[in-house]
């Protein structure tokens, strides 16, 4: 439906700006998702999937990315990685993509309104979680290698 | 031009400017005829066509009755559905809508959710009976880039001019009454306005971008605000990273548009109303 089309194309663009596609001319990288369970922060889960897959397949990327989704609950205060409960109650889901190269901000999808202070603060808590991410990445990435 | 398009454009760029004379948080001229004189639907409840520079968007909104669903009693329909017909571009063939179609669909449709800009309780009429269901079909006419803009304009216009009739539940009967003599306008909460900004070369940003600057960004950024100063929508599909100082630099500009589009339209709504 819409909503698949509209979760590949922000994926699959967000994929392209970082995979490095001139060394690989001619070539079609396909991607491929399968949600097995949703409980919650499902478009981050999927960000951090593919992105880790890209890693597996030893693709070149100029950067490594990350997603991560803030919840904004009525009181005001921001809930990292919602699970799906969360996410109903609260008043604004925002999801961001954040690039590894300075925390760029990569990927950007909002659900509910939000303030643009409100949305800042997001942005930087969501910019301090990218570096939790960054090493359960290296450490995976250990883990599959050191055996 | 043809030979060497970005550096063609970053010529330009260099002295903060675009080929076709605007500066870079410059809008193309926007024009929107609303209603049933200016504009060519004679048979939807409201429509708009809208204009922004060369790109063409026309919605029209048809409301139809329909029993709401069982889980939400008291909840309308709005169904918005943008097309992409092959004659608004030769990028786009005939056939089922294409990906760009549908993502636009769904980035309409959570504008919509996001902005409240319509409230779904207000479309019911009678509790888990009958409720209105407004199908807002959003048709490029001609495709010069931002599309995104066009079409929330569009909806917008069009939505403001939706008049439904009365429509009352005879208890006797038990079958609904439309009194098409008695009309009211749709209760609009809020007036969301896009605004969208290309990516070049990681660094520079350009407002409403043509379809030639399209083709040439590394990536684009479409802000959604309201008249609160609130961020209904930050849609960034991937793309050229930016840093939160250059987001917010795109938020204050969206700011400033929507007090440009408020005005535009409060304008074009003064001049039909008297009819």
């Amino acid at each position: 439906g819409v909503l698949e089309r509209s979760r590949e194309q922000l994926l699959r663009q967000t994929c392209e700006a970082v995979v490095l596609g001139v060394l690989h001319p001619r070539t079609a990288i396909s991607l491929v998702l399968q949600v097995l369970s949703d409980a919650g922060s499902l478009l981050s889960c999927c960000l951090n999937a593919a992105c880790m897959a890209l890693l597996d397949a030893g693709l070149p990327l100029s950067a490594l990315f990350c997603g991560v989704t803030c919840a904004l609950q009525p009181d005001g205060t921001i809930l990292l990685d919602p699970t799906a409960r969360q996410e109903q109650e609260a008043r604004a889901i925002l999801t961001f993509a954040i690039a590894s190269s300075e925390r760029k901000v990569l990927m950007a999808t909002t659900k509910g309104s939000c303030s643009v202070e409100e949305m800042q603060q997001c942005l930087a808590a969501a910019q301090r979680a990218a570096d939790t991410i960054f090493q359960f990445y290296r450490d995976s990435v250990r883990r599959r290698y050191s055996k | 031009r043809t030979v060497e398009p970005l550096e063609y454009y970053r010529r330009f760029l260099k002295e903060n400017c675009r080929p076709d004379g605007r500066e870079l948080g410059e809008f193309r001229t926007t024009t929107v005829n609303i209603g049933k004189c200016s504009c060519s639907i004679t048979t939807a409840d409201g429509s708009a066509l809208v204009k922004l520079g060369n790109t063409t968007v026309i919605c029209g909104v048809k409301a139809e009755l329909a029993a709401p669903a069982v889980d939400s009693a008291n909840k309308g329909y709005i169904v918005p559905n943008v097309e992409l017909p092959s004659l608004c571009a030769e990028r786009f063939r005939s056939g089922p809508p294409g990906e760009e179609a549908q993502a636009a669909s769904q980035f309409i449709a959570d504008v919509i959710e996001n902005s409240q800009m319509i409230v779904k309780e207000d479309l019911c009429i009678a509790n888990g009976k009958l409720a209105w269901v407004l199908y807002c079909d959003i048709i490029c006419l001609d495709y010069d880039g931002n599309l995104l803009d066009a079409s929330v304009f569009a909806l917008l216009a069009a939505l403001k001019n939706v008049q439904l009739p009365l429509v009352t539940i005879n208890e006797e009967t038990g079958l609904s009454e439309v009194n098409l003599k008695q009309k009211n306008p749709l209760i609009i909460r809020k007036h969301p306005v896009a605004t969208s900004f290309a990516i070049f070369d990681d660094t520079l940003l350009i407002v409403d971008p043509t379809a030639e600057e399209e083709d040439l960004a590394t990536g684009t950024v479409t802000i959604v605000t309201d008249e609160e100063g609130r961020l209904c929508s930050v849609h960034k599909p991937g793309g050229s990273p930016l840093t939160g100082a250059k987001l917010q630099d795109c938020i204050t500009r969206a700011i400033t548009r929507h007090k440009e589009v408020k005005k535009l339209i409060d304008k074009v709504i003064k001049s039909i109303t008297p009819k």
